[in-house]
Protein backbone atom coordinates (compact mmCIF):
# COMPACT_ATOMS: atom_id res chain seq x y z
CA UNK A 1 0.00 0.00 0.00
CA UNK A 2 2.40 2.43 1.09
CA UNK A 3 4.94 1.20 -1.69
CA UNK A 4 2.35 1.52 -4.18
CA UNK A 5 1.59 5.29 -3.18
CA UNK A 6 5.61 5.70 -3.19
CA UNK A 7 5.46 4.47 -6.86
CA UNK A 8 2.31 6.98 -7.95
CA UNK A 9 3.67 10.16 -6.06
CA UNK A 10 7.41 9.25 -7.93
CA UNK A 11 5.66 8.98 -11.65
CA UNK A 12 4.14 12.13 -10.35
CA UNK A 13 7.61 13.46 -9.63
CA UNK A 14 9.26 12.12 -12.52
CA UNK A 15 6.43 13.58 -14.43
CA UNK A 16 6.61 17.10 -13.72
CA UNK A 17 10.39 16.69 -13.90
CA UNK A 18 10.19 15.77 -17.37
CA UNK A 19 7.70 18.03 -18.50
CA UNK A 20 9.72 20.70 -16.95
CA UNK A 21 13.16 19.69 -18.42
CA UNK A 22 11.93 19.30 -21.91
CA UNK A 23 9.09 22.45 -21.93
CA UNK A 24 6.46 20.02 -23.13
CA UNK A 25 2.63 21.53 -22.63
CA UNK A 26 1.49 18.48 -20.60
CA UNK A 27 0.63 18.92 -16.62
CA UNK A 28 3.00 16.74 -14.70
CA UNK A 29 0.74 13.99 -13.41
CA UNK A 30 -0.68 13.41 -16.91
CA UNK A 31 3.42 13.09 -17.88
CA UNK A 32 3.72 10.37 -14.63
CA UNK A 33 0.28 8.33 -15.71
CA UNK A 34 2.40 7.74 -19.22
CA UNK A 35 5.12 6.47 -17.18
CA UNK A 36 3.44 4.28 -15.06
CA UNK A 37 0.88 2.56 -18.28
CA UNK A 38 4.39 1.95 -19.63
CA UNK A 39 5.71 0.46 -16.72
CA UNK A 40 2.99 -1.92 -16.25
CA UNK A 41 3.13 -2.69 -20.05
CA UNK A 42 6.81 -3.59 -19.73
CA UNK A 43 5.79 -5.73 -16.40
CA UNK A 44 2.68 -7.20 -17.88
CA UNK A 45 0.77 -6.95 -14.74
CA UNK A 46 0.26 -4.92 -11.87
CA UNK A 47 1.11 -5.70 -8.61
CA UNK A 48 -1.11 -5.49 -5.64
CA UNK A 49 0.73 -3.32 -3.77
CA UNK A 50 0.18 -0.52 -7.04
CA UNK A 51 -3.53 -1.80 -8.06
CA UNK A 52 -4.99 -1.29 -4.05
CA UNK A 53 -3.90 2.52 -3.31
CA UNK A 54 -4.31 3.42 -7.29
CA UNK A 55 -7.84 1.88 -7.20
CA UNK A 56 -8.82 3.69 -3.64
CA UNK A 57 -8.26 6.25 -4.81
CA UNK A 58 -9.76 6.76 -8.04
CA UNK A 59 -12.60 5.32 -6.23
CA UNK A 60 -12.97 7.87 -4.41
CA UNK A 61 -11.76 10.33 -7.44
CA UNK A 62 -15.38 12.54 -7.01
CA UNK A 63 -14.20 13.06 -3.59
CA UNK A 64 -10.56 14.71 -4.83
CA UNK A 65 -12.65 17.83 -7.46
CA UNK A 66 -14.41 19.56 -4.31
CA UNK A 67 -11.77 21.92 -3.48
CA UNK A 68 -11.09 23.03 -6.57
CA UNK A 69 -15.05 23.14 -7.68
CA UNK A 70 -15.73 25.27 -4.64
CA UNK A 71 -13.10 27.95 -6.46
CA UNK A 72 -16.18 28.74 -8.75
CA UNK A 73 -17.11 30.92 -5.71
CA UNK A 74 -13.86 33.06 -6.89
CA UNK A 75 -15.34 33.35 -10.34
CA UNK A 76 -18.53 34.34 -9.17
CA UNK A 77 -18.93 37.53 -11.34
CA UNK A 78 -17.46 36.33 -14.06
CA UNK A 79 -20.20 33.85 -13.83
CA UNK A 80 -22.93 36.32 -13.39
CA UNK A 81 -21.94 37.72 -16.41
CA UNK A 82 -21.21 35.00 -18.79
CA UNK A 83 -23.48 32.14 -17.35
CA UNK A 84 -25.76 32.20 -20.61
CA UNK A 85 -22.83 31.88 -23.15
CA UNK A 86 -21.11 29.49 -20.55
CA UNK A 87 -24.02 27.33 -20.48
CA UNK A 88 -25.28 27.33 -24.09
CA UNK A 89 -21.30 26.71 -25.05
CA UNK A 90 -21.21 23.75 -23.19
CA UNK A 91 -24.93 21.90 -24.18
CA UNK A 92 -24.32 22.72 -28.04
CA UNK A 93 -20.38 21.34 -27.66
CA UNK A 94 -21.58 18.40 -25.41
CA UNK A 95 -24.24 17.34 -27.74
CA UNK A 96 -22.11 17.77 -30.93
CA UNK A 97 -19.16 16.26 -28.92
CA UNK A 98 -21.24 13.30 -28.41
CA UNK A 99 -23.14 12.59 -32.13
CA UNK A 100 -19.71 13.19 -34.26
CA UNK A 101 -17.79 10.23 -31.86
CA UNK A 102 -21.12 8.05 -31.65
CA UNK A 103 -21.28 8.26 -35.36
CA UNK A 104 -17.17 7.97 -36.10
CA UNK A 105 -17.04 4.88 -34.18
CA UNK A 106 -19.89 3.03 -34.92
CA UNK A 107 -18.94 3.59 -38.87
CA UNK A 108 -15.44 2.33 -37.98
CA UNK A 109 -16.34 -0.68 -35.80
CA UNK A 110 -19.25 -1.71 -38.57
CA UNK A 111 -16.23 -4.23 -39.97
CA UNK A 112 -15.37 -5.37 -36.19
CA UNK A 113 -18.55 -6.10 -35.03
CA UNK A 114 -17.57 -10.12 -34.50
CA UNK A 115 -14.84 -8.87 -32.93
CA UNK A 116 -16.69 -6.90 -30.37
CA UNK A 117 -19.37 -9.84 -30.05
CA UNK A 118 -16.19 -12.66 -28.76
CA UNK A 119 -15.41 -9.87 -26.49
CA UNK A 120 -18.79 -9.69 -24.97
CA UNK A 121 -19.19 -13.56 -24.75
CA UNK B 1 -18.86 30.42 21.24
CA UNK B 2 -17.55 32.77 18.72
CA UNK B 3 -13.82 32.66 19.59
CA UNK B 4 -14.48 28.83 19.51
CA UNK B 5 -15.60 29.04 16.27
CA UNK B 6 -13.01 31.94 15.08
CA UNK B 7 -10.30 29.24 16.56
CA UNK B 8 -11.50 26.14 14.78
CA UNK B 9 -12.59 27.91 11.13
CA UNK B 10 -8.70 29.09 10.92
CA UNK B 11 -7.82 25.73 11.34
CA UNK B 12 -6.73 23.41 8.06
CA UNK B 13 -8.62 20.47 9.87
CA UNK B 14 -11.96 22.43 10.36
CA UNK B 15 -12.38 22.61 6.05
CA UNK B 16 -10.86 18.86 6.08
CA UNK B 17 -14.10 18.00 7.82
CA UNK B 18 -16.34 20.05 6.33
CA UNK B 19 -15.32 18.53 2.30
CA UNK B 20 -15.34 14.69 3.68
CA UNK B 21 -18.71 15.12 5.72
CA UNK B 22 -20.45 17.24 2.83
CA UNK B 23 -19.76 15.03 0.60
CA UNK B 24 -20.61 12.14 2.19
CA UNK B 25 -24.16 13.40 3.08
CA UNK B 26 -24.82 14.62 -0.69
CA UNK B 27 -23.69 11.34 -1.84
CA UNK B 28 -25.76 10.23 0.41
CA UNK B 29 -28.58 11.92 -1.00
CA UNK B 30 -27.75 10.86 -4.32
CA UNK B 31 -28.27 7.69 -4.24
CA UNK B 32 -31.68 8.45 -2.09
CA UNK B 33 -33.05 10.49 -5.08
CA UNK B 34 -32.03 7.04 -7.68
CA UNK B 35 -28.06 8.54 -9.01
CA UNK B 36 -29.43 11.55 -11.01
CA UNK B 37 -26.94 13.27 -12.64
CA UNK B 38 -28.64 16.81 -11.63
CA UNK B 39 -28.20 15.95 -8.05
CA UNK B 40 -24.38 14.48 -8.77
CA UNK B 41 -22.85 14.72 -5.09
CA UNK B 42 -19.95 16.70 -6.12
CA UNK B 43 -22.14 19.68 -7.46
CA UNK B 44 -24.63 19.51 -4.70
CA UNK B 45 -21.40 19.59 -1.71
CA UNK B 46 -19.37 22.42 -3.64
CA UNK B 47 -22.53 24.44 -4.06
CA UNK B 48 -23.36 23.78 -0.31
CA UNK B 49 -20.02 24.44 0.79
CA UNK B 50 -20.06 27.80 -0.66
CA UNK B 51 -23.31 28.83 0.89
CA UNK B 52 -21.55 28.36 3.48
CA UNK B 53 -18.09 30.12 3.02
CA UNK B 54 -20.43 32.66 2.49
CA UNK B 55 -22.76 32.68 5.59
CA UNK B 56 -19.60 32.87 7.87
CA UNK B 57 -17.77 35.49 5.50
CA UNK B 58 -14.82 33.00 4.66
CA UNK B 59 -12.82 33.47 2.05
CA UNK B 60 -11.91 30.80 -0.71
CA UNK B 61 -7.94 31.04 0.55
CA UNK B 62 -8.68 30.47 4.23
CA UNK B 63 -10.71 27.34 3.23
CA UNK B 64 -8.06 26.17 0.46
CA UNK B 65 -5.63 26.19 3.37
CA UNK B 66 -7.85 23.03 4.73
CA UNK B 67 -8.90 21.69 1.10
CA UNK B 68 -5.71 21.66 0.00
CA UNK B 69 -4.63 18.41 1.78
CA UNK B 70 -7.80 16.51 -0.40
CA UNK B 71 -6.71 18.66 -3.85
CA UNK B 72 -3.23 17.39 -3.31
CA UNK B 73 -4.50 13.83 -4.28
CA UNK B 74 -5.61 14.90 -7.57
CA UNK B 75 -1.65 14.14 -8.80
CA UNK B 76 -1.43 10.60 -7.40
CA UNK B 77 -4.87 10.08 -8.64
CA UNK B 78 -4.17 10.94 -12.58
CA UNK B 79 -1.13 9.06 -11.99
CA UNK B 80 -2.94 6.37 -10.72
CA UNK B 81 -5.70 6.41 -14.01
CA UNK B 82 -2.94 3.85 -15.42
CA UNK B 83 -3.89 1.08 -13.76
CA UNK B 84 -7.76 0.88 -15.55
CA UNK B 85 -6.42 1.77 -18.75
CA UNK B 86 -3.53 -0.70 -18.50
CA UNK B 87 -6.43 -3.47 -17.42
CA UNK B 88 -8.27 -2.62 -21.06
CA UNK B 89 -5.17 -2.83 -22.67
CA UNK B 90 -5.84 -6.56 -24.40
CA UNK B 91 -8.59 -4.86 -25.78
CA UNK B 92 -7.53 -1.48 -26.54
CA UNK B 93 -5.05 -3.22 -28.96
CA UNK B 94 -7.78 -5.13 -31.02
CA UNK B 95 -9.67 -1.76 -31.61
CA UNK B 96 -6.76 0.39 -31.44
CA UNK B 97 -7.47 1.90 -35.01
CA UNK B 98 -10.80 3.12 -34.88
CA UNK B 99 -10.44 4.25 -30.86
CA UNK B 100 -7.88 6.49 -31.77
CA UNK B 101 -9.96 8.07 -34.89
CA UNK B 102 -13.02 8.52 -33.29
CA UNK B 103 -11.10 10.02 -29.82
CA UNK B 104 -9.26 12.56 -31.37
CA UNK B 105 -12.21 13.46 -33.63
CA UNK B 106 -14.27 13.74 -30.43
CA UNK B 107 -11.74 15.63 -28.47
CA UNK B 108 -10.75 18.31 -30.97
CA UNK B 109 -14.84 18.26 -32.08
CA UNK B 110 -15.09 18.99 -28.17
CA UNK B 111 -12.48 21.80 -27.61
CA UNK B 112 -12.72 23.62 -31.06
CA UNK B 113 -16.78 23.62 -30.54
CA UNK B 114 -16.82 25.15 -27.28
CA UNK B 115 -14.45 27.91 -28.13
CA UNK B 116 -16.45 28.84 -31.80
CA UNK B 117 -19.56 28.72 -29.33
CA UNK B 118 -18.51 30.85 -26.59
CA UNK B 119 -16.73 32.90 -29.15
CA UNK B 120 -19.30 33.58 -31.43
CA UNK B 121 -21.11 34.68 -28.51
CA UNK B 122 -18.72 36.95 -26.75
CA UNK B 123 -17.05 35.23 -24.06
CA UNK B 124 -14.17 36.81 -22.41
CA UNK B 125 -10.76 34.98 -22.61
CA UNK B 126 -10.03 33.72 -19.42
CA UNK B 127 -13.96 31.97 -20.36
CA UNK B 128 -12.86 30.61 -23.16
CA UNK B 129 -9.21 29.36 -22.09
CA UNK B 130 -11.49 27.83 -19.08
CA UNK B 131 -14.02 25.94 -21.38
CA UNK B 132 -11.75 24.65 -23.70
CA UNK B 133 -10.46 21.61 -21.65
CA UNK B 134 -13.74 20.67 -20.65
CA UNK B 135 -14.84 17.39 -21.67
CA UNK B 136 -11.74 15.64 -19.80
CA UNK B 137 -11.88 14.32 -16.48
CA UNK B 138 -11.41 17.04 -13.69
CA UNK B 139 -7.27 16.25 -12.96
CA UNK B 140 -6.03 16.86 -16.59
CA UNK B 141 -8.55 19.75 -17.10
CA UNK B 142 -7.12 21.69 -14.39
CA UNK B 143 -3.44 20.56 -15.41
CA UNK B 144 -4.26 21.98 -18.84
CA UNK B 145 -5.74 25.28 -17.62
CA UNK B 146 -3.21 26.10 -15.36
CA UNK B 147 -0.93 25.20 -18.21
CA UNK B 148 -2.76 27.68 -20.82
CA UNK B 149 -3.77 30.41 -18.98
CA UNK B 150 -7.24 30.02 -17.88
CA UNK B 151 -8.61 29.60 -14.51
CA UNK B 152 -7.84 26.10 -13.27
CA UNK B 153 -11.26 26.51 -10.40
CA UNK B 154 -13.30 27.44 -13.46
CA UNK B 155 -12.10 24.91 -15.56
CA UNK B 156 -12.60 22.48 -12.88
CA UNK B 157 -16.58 23.13 -12.16
CA UNK B 158 -17.24 23.39 -16.15
CA UNK B 159 -15.80 19.75 -16.42
CA UNK B 160 -18.25 18.75 -13.55
CA UNK B 161 -21.16 20.63 -15.48
CA UNK B 162 -20.33 19.31 -18.90
CA UNK B 163 -20.44 15.66 -16.92
CA UNK B 164 -23.77 16.26 -15.40
CA UNK B 165 -24.99 17.63 -19.26
CA UNK B 166 -23.47 14.61 -21.10
CA UNK B 167 -25.43 11.84 -18.91
CA UNK B 168 -28.65 13.97 -19.72
CA UNK B 169 -28.54 14.32 -23.54
CA UNK B 170 -26.86 10.97 -24.04
CA UNK B 171 -29.53 8.73 -23.64
CA UNK B 172 -32.20 10.55 -26.15
CA UNK B 173 -29.01 10.93 -28.61
CA UNK B 174 -28.12 7.30 -28.68
CA UNK B 175 -31.80 6.33 -29.64
CA UNK B 176 -31.95 9.34 -32.40
CA UNK B 177 -28.55 7.68 -33.94
CA UNK B 178 -29.66 4.01 -33.48
CA UNK B 179 -26.76 3.47 -31.31
CA UNK B 180 -26.94 -0.37 -29.55
CA UNK B 181 -23.46 -1.09 -29.42
CA UNK B 182 -22.48 -0.87 -25.44
CA UNK B 183 -18.97 0.13 -26.51
CA UNK B 184 -19.64 2.78 -28.84
CA UNK B 185 -21.93 4.17 -25.55
CA UNK B 186 -19.36 3.47 -23.36
CA UNK B 187 -16.96 5.25 -25.09
CA UNK B 188 -18.85 8.28 -26.62
CA UNK B 189 -20.30 8.78 -22.57
CA UNK B 190 -16.00 8.42 -21.13
CA UNK B 191 -15.00 10.98 -24.26
CA UNK B 192 -17.61 13.39 -23.71
CA UNK B 193 -18.49 13.17 -20.06
CA UNK B 194 -15.23 11.73 -18.62
CA UNK B 195 -16.34 10.31 -14.66
CA UNK B 196 -19.33 11.40 -15.08
CA UNK B 197 -19.97 9.15 -17.97
CA UNK B 198 -17.81 6.63 -16.66
CA UNK B 199 -19.61 5.83 -13.96
CA UNK B 200 -23.28 6.76 -15.87
CA UNK B 201 -21.96 4.00 -18.79
CA UNK B 202 -21.57 1.29 -16.00
CA UNK B 203 -25.28 1.43 -15.94
CA UNK B 204 -25.98 0.30 -19.17
CA UNK B 205 -23.25 -2.97 -18.67
CA UNK B 206 -19.63 -3.78 -17.40
CA UNK B 207 -18.36 -3.49 -21.49
CA UNK B 208 -19.68 0.05 -21.59
CA UNK B 209 -18.09 0.90 -18.36
CA UNK B 210 -14.82 -0.40 -19.25
CA UNK B 211 -15.17 1.38 -22.68
CA UNK B 212 -16.16 4.72 -20.87
CA UNK B 213 -13.24 4.34 -18.99
CA UNK B 214 -10.68 3.87 -21.46
CA UNK B 215 -12.22 6.70 -23.39
CA UNK B 216 -11.51 9.30 -20.64
CA UNK B 217 -8.33 7.84 -19.71
CA UNK B 218 -7.46 8.32 -24.16
CA UNK B 219 -9.05 11.69 -24.04
CA UNK B 220 -7.09 13.45 -21.05
CA UNK B 221 -4.09 11.89 -22.28
CA UNK B 222 -5.15 13.19 -26.00
CA UNK B 223 -6.16 16.73 -25.05
CA UNK B 224 -3.58 17.19 -22.54
CA UNK B 225 -1.47 16.87 -25.52
CA UNK B 226 -4.22 18.82 -28.47
CA UNK B 227 -5.15 21.63 -26.27
CA UNK B 228 -2.05 23.79 -25.64
CA UNK B 229 -1.45 23.04 -29.74
CA UNK B 230 -4.94 23.74 -30.88
CA UNK B 231 -4.78 27.15 -28.56
CA UNK B 232 -1.52 28.43 -30.54
CA UNK B 233 -3.22 27.68 -33.82
CA UNK B 234 -6.19 29.77 -32.98
CA UNK B 235 -4.39 32.65 -31.77
CA UNK B 236 -5.79 32.76 -28.41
Amino acid sequence: MLAGLLLLLLCQLLGEWIVLALALPVPGPVMGMVLLLAGLIVTKRVPDRVRVPAEGLLRHLALLFVPAGVGLMVHAELIAAEWLVILTALVVSTVVTILVTALVLKRLTRNLDLDAREDQQ
Amino acid sequence: MTSFWVYFAAKPLWWIIVTIATFLFTSWLNRRVGGTPLLHPVLVALSLIIVLLKLTGTDYDTYFEGAQFIHFLLGPATVALAVPLYDHFERVKKMLLPLLVACTCGAVTAALSVIAVAWWLGASEGTLLSLAPKSVTSPIAIGIAEKIGGYPSLAAGLVLITGAIGCLTAPPLFRWLKIEDDAVKGFTLGLSSHGFGTAFAFEFSTLAGAFAGLAMGLTGLLTAFLVPVLIRLVGL
